[in-house]
């Protein structure tokens, strides 16, 4: 009665995913590859609001995080096609509602990135596309609602609505002055002239409403996250950007990340493990407490892993911390503490492999970077949710922490910087992040190594341990 | 820094001398047992439910307090219809609740006051943190009067509003839950729905929606509308209202059923191995098979499968020829050193760790490895998905199921690791009314028994324990506010069992479980699990 059991599994050597082998034994490229639950159609996000209400920011803040974790996507923003298109910009007299070339050259505009949406997301493997722009009349949302129908696209859409003059203005400093509109105006005009801009859209402005539009998909943002009206979230992709964006806020805050003082094991070269600090990484905690001290931060949290080299360093600074388990350096699995020579002894293949993709190769009964990122969302989504927090982690804990403040692809991830004893003071500045790097001058081993010219299987030792870092 | 923060470090002393050699069972002195979750939240919360009746306040109340506890955030439910029912024997008509019936209101004010104070005692003598006051609240006088109480005590309050025109659904949340209520022995539909109805016009004349504009602009609160169709979220002050707002956000009340099952029986099953990633044996493939046809049997429509990523839970799936995902956090919990070892091997090897185990296995972290509580936090986006889904079929293991089974019904951190789930045998649960209705399916092919029960010496007490050691790393998140705050924490509420175990550090309010607290589902109609053993044990 027994037939011949079909699912003989046969493993991927680098992500170490089970899947079922064809007759000949080859892996069948398998729908369970899919990454779970995201969404099964393509979704086209649509933000509406008046000129400085934060859509881009928005825009470029939900991109960043969508392709952390692991949800490709990409924002167009029709502004800059306009720029494209019109090469010069003169004054706010083009956004003037009864300017006939002007309105040609806009919707001539949207239509073009509706066209790159449509490329992108049904062609070049994207899974979320952002349409940013201001959209604010019900008119242009119906085209894109049929252009999405058409496509087979879900659509959510974005309303950013503030009414707070002061936060307003701090946008139009921050953002707006440094465009390439601008860029031969002095402050007050570009000013003055954005306000008109503002105007011209004032009039025409159809918000969304709670009856008209009662059967969209779509969260209204007010007053800067204060207030959220939610409306018909479809699936789960829908869910998790609801979630991400009312956690964001935009109060001035900064994050440092740091990784744990020098442990014995890094001294000996050996990876993983549990050890504690080295004089000189006890000496680093003690910098970090006057660092901490000198830079007299506002209510700052500290959080560590629950390895012991991080909770040592953050005792140090005598202030109450919290752990989370979820900072833990990754799982090298069958390699925990071992040397790099002894993973090429041991596991040639592995290695390579390893080399070959950083990111998504798992070690034997441990992890990969892309499992590291899944584990850390938690940790991102308080930390938006935070003001100032101090994160004493681990290397490839903060890489990920790192690749997603910095914007940074899967494939940089793996080999970005996060030396021993240095802090990394990041400020979420204009759209983006400012770095500033501090070294705590306190030796400690260097554990960086970068990914070799040759990553064959069958390479020679040599060649797999060219990039090792030296070690006691 | 803010100079408050430079109070008592923590003394964990000798535990980080240690040099590298891997000691792994040092004393810690300041160990606290709460769940991340938990200790996330600093001052106690109060969730006040507004809306009229039949909108889905207690529903959503025992939904909200069963995921909170299931997270490690001690929560409990004051059901002011209990309370009322206690005062006033027996209920004639809706008469009692014309807004022009004196006598009535006032007993029905003496009973939110008591409540009320059944709250305060929660919140700061019995370890809760979040209490949800589920009633009408209907009148902004109401509120007020709660709002004051709550800044009394130094409370957060966060209001849910539920807010639904849909005669539809009103009028089948009258037949599914009303019908069956105390209130309404006879139960004949037609006369409960039209009392029932005349009850809500009673309280519309007086019903105070939440104002978000003007009035009730300060508050923090979410409104649901139409069941969940629309939602309007104000002010959320901190992470424990973020994760409530998400979790309502993220239920739905369609009908649907949630099937749990593990993998087929395993190589390391036969040889009474834990973990590991071994494949099926040949009645682990002939329940693959009997899996398959029990799915073609039930015509589950649209039916996700979902599975972890070790051989044996993807090996059953494919026999299924069905699509299905793969989740890495579905994997069983992790063993660390005692990985595919049997228990008889880690009792020889492990004796300390073995003990420690049995005396708190919820608890308990295997060396280099996880715990049920770690189980838990790991499994919270699976739970929030499948409150999310239709139907769907989760292929996993022991511990995993487990901890799956206890949210849905509702079960201890206590009862949860001896729950019962048998290889081959499939758990189908269909929420029902204000529970979770159980199915066991037997598929009738042998496996062998990998359940261990729990231990009948009972466990250490307090006293006892200073010799015990814990696990270094076994987890004892401190939150910035907790040196600032004494508070005894639970890391769960429920059933309590009569003595609890961690040792305690001498610096540190008792965390001795409080006398009392009932389990949640007094009047809630929680059909126990088939688990519930019968065989003298106590589980």
């Amino acid at each position: 009665m027994m037939e011949t059991f079909p699912c003989e599994l046969t493993q991927n050597p680098l992500r170490k995913i089970w899947m079922p082998c064809k007759k000949n034994g080859l892996p069948e490229k398998h729908i369970s590859q899919r990454r779970v639950c995201m969404t099964n159609c393509p979704t086209l996000i649509v933000t509406v609001g008046l000129p400085a209400r934060g859509k881009t920011y928005i825009s470029k803040k939900l991109t960043r995080y969508l392709n952390w974790i692991g949800v490709p996507t990409k924002e167009f923003n029709v502004g800059q096609y306009r720029r494209e298109c019109l090469k010069i910009y003169k004054s706010f007299e083009f956004f003037q509602p009864d300017n006939e070339e002007g309105l040609k050259v806009r919707r001539q505009c949207a239509l073009a990135a509706l066209k790159d949406v449509r490329q992108y997301l049904l062609l070049d493997g994207g899974q979320v596309a952002v349409f940013d722009a201001t959209n604010t009349t019900r008119e242009r949302r119906g085209t894109i609602t049929k252009f999405a129908e058409q496509n087979g696209f879900k659509v959510f859409f974005v309303e950013s609505v503030c009414e707070d003059q002061d936060v307003i203005a701090e946008n139009i400093v921050q953002v707006k002055l440094d465009s390439p509109d601008y860029i031969d105006c002095n402050t007050e005009e570009a000013i003055a002239d954005f306000m008109k801009r503002i105007k011209c859209y004032e009039s025409a402005y159809q918000p969304l409403d709670e009856i008209l539009d009662r059967n969209l998909s779509y969260i209204k943002i007010m007053d800067v996250g204060r207030r959220y009206l939610v409306n018909r979230v479809l699936d789960h992709i829908q869910s998790r950007i609801v979630y991400y964006l009312m956690n964001s806020h935009i109060s001035p805050r900064s994050i440092y990340l740091c990784r744990h003082g020098e442990s014995d094991l890094n001294i000996t070269g050996r990876i993983g493990g549990d050890a504690g600090l080295t004089a000189r990484g006890k000496e680093f905690a003690k910098c970090l407490l006057k660092f901490i001290h000198d830079q007299d931060i506002n209510d700052l949290k500290v959080w560590t892993s629950q390895m012991k080299r991080t909770i040592q360093t953050a005792e140090a600074l005598g202030v109450p911390y919290e752990q989370w388990k979820a900072l833990n350096e990754i799982d090298a699995g069958v390699c925990e503490e071992m040397m790099y020579e002894e993973i090429q002894e041991h596991y040639p293949l592995e290695f390579a492999l390893r080399d070959q993709d950083k990111y998504r190769y798992r070690y034997p009964k441990g992890e990969s970077y892309e499992d590291l990122v899944q584990r850390l969302e938690p940790v991102i989504m308080e930390l938006e949710r935070q003001g100032n927090v101090l994160v004493i982690c681990h290397q490839a804990v903060m890489r990920c922490l790192l690749a997603y403040f910095l914007d940074k692809s899967a494939d940089e991830l793996p080999y970005l910087e996060c030396p021993l004893h240095t802090v990394l003071k990041l400020t979420p500045v204009a759209y983006g992040c400012k770095v500033e790097p501090v070294c705590l001058s306190v030796e400690a081993v260097n554990t960086q190594r970068d990914r070799p010219e040759n990553v064959d299987v069958q390479r020679t030792t040599e060649d797999a341990l060219h990039t090792m870092p030296a070690h006691f | 820094m803010a100079a408050s923060q430079q109070q008592q470090p923590r003394s964990t002393g000798g535990l980080l001398e240690n040099g590298s050699e891997g000691k792994r069972t040092e004393p810690r002195t300041n160990e606290k047992k709460c769940s991340w979750a938990s200790y996330m939240t600093n001052s106690p919360t109060v969730i006040v439910m507004i809306g009229l009746p039949a909108r889905g306040k207690t529903y959503m109340s025992k939904k909200l307090t069963r995921y909170l506890n299931w997270i490690g955030v001690p929560t409990k439910v004051f059901n002011l219809g209990v309370y009322r029912r206690e005062m006033v024997q027996s209920y004639k008509s809706y008469d009692f609740f014309r807004h022009d019936n004196q006598e009535a209101m006032q007993i029905r004010k003496q009973c939110a006051l008591v409540a009320l104070q059944d709250v305060k005692s929660y919140l700061n003598e019995e370890g809760g943190q979040i209490a949800v006051f589920d009633a009408t609240n209907t009148t902004r006088e109401r509120r007020e009067m709660i709002r004051h109480f709550a800044q009394e005590h130094e409370y957060k309050v966060f209001f849910v509003e539920s807010i639904c025109d849909d005669p539809e659904v009103i009028a089948t949340n009258i037949l599914d839950v009303k019908v069956s209520s105390p209130d309404y022995p006879e139960r004949d539909r037609e006369s409960v729905m039209e009392d029932f109805l005349k009850r809500i016009e009673c309280y519309k004349v007086t019903y105070q929606p939440l104002d978000p504009d003007e009035h009730d602009k300060q508050l923090s609160f979410i409104q649901v509308i139409n069941v969940g169709r629309r939602f309007l979220v104000n002010r959320v002050q901190d992470y424990i209202q973020s994760k409530i707002v998400y979790y309502l956000m993220n239920i739905h009340v369609h009908s649907h059923s949630i099937y749990l099952c593990r993998h087929g029986e395993s190589h390391h099953n036969v040889e009474g191995r834990i973990g590991g990633d071994a494949q099926l044996s040949d009645r682990g493939k002939q329940f693959a098979t009997a899996l398959k046809e029990f799915v073609e049997e039930h015509r589950l429509s649209d039916l996700k499968v979902w599975t972890s990523q070790l051989r044996r839970t993807i090996q059953t799936a494919e026999e299924l020829g069905v699509p299905y995902e793969q989740w890495k956090i579905l994997n069983e919990i992790d063993a660390g050193v005692c990985e595919e070892m049997t228990y008889h091997m880690i009792e020889e090897k492990y004796p300390e760790e073995f003990a420690l185990r049995d005396q708190d296995k919820y608890h308990y972290r295997y060396p280099g490895g996880e715990s049920y509580q770690d189980l838990v936090q790991r499994l919270e986006p699976v739970i929030m998905e499948l409150e999310r889904q239709g139907n769907v079929l989760v292929i996993c293991h022991q511990a995993v199921m487990r901890c799956l089974l206890a949210y849905f019904l509702d079960k201890s951190a206590d009862d949860l690791p001896y729950l019962k789930c048998p290889l081959h045998t499939v758990l189908k649960l269909t929420p029902v009314a204000y529970g979770c209705k159980v199915d066991m399916f037997d598929l009738k092919v042998e496996a062998v028994n990998t359940h261990r029960d729990r231990p009948l010496q009972g466990r250490v007490s307090a006293e006892g324990s200073q010799t015990l050691f814990l696990r270094r790393n076994s987890f004892t998140p401190l939150s910035s506010q907790d040196q600032l705050v004494k508070r005894p924490r639970l890391y769960s509420a429920g059933n309590p069992p009569k003595s609890r175990w961690p040792p305690q550090a001498p610096s540190l309010p008792s965390m001795e479980l409080p006398e009392g607290p009932e389990s949640n589902s007094q009047e809630s109609l929680n059909h126990s699990s088939p688990e519930e053993p019968g065989n003298g044990v106590d589980s």
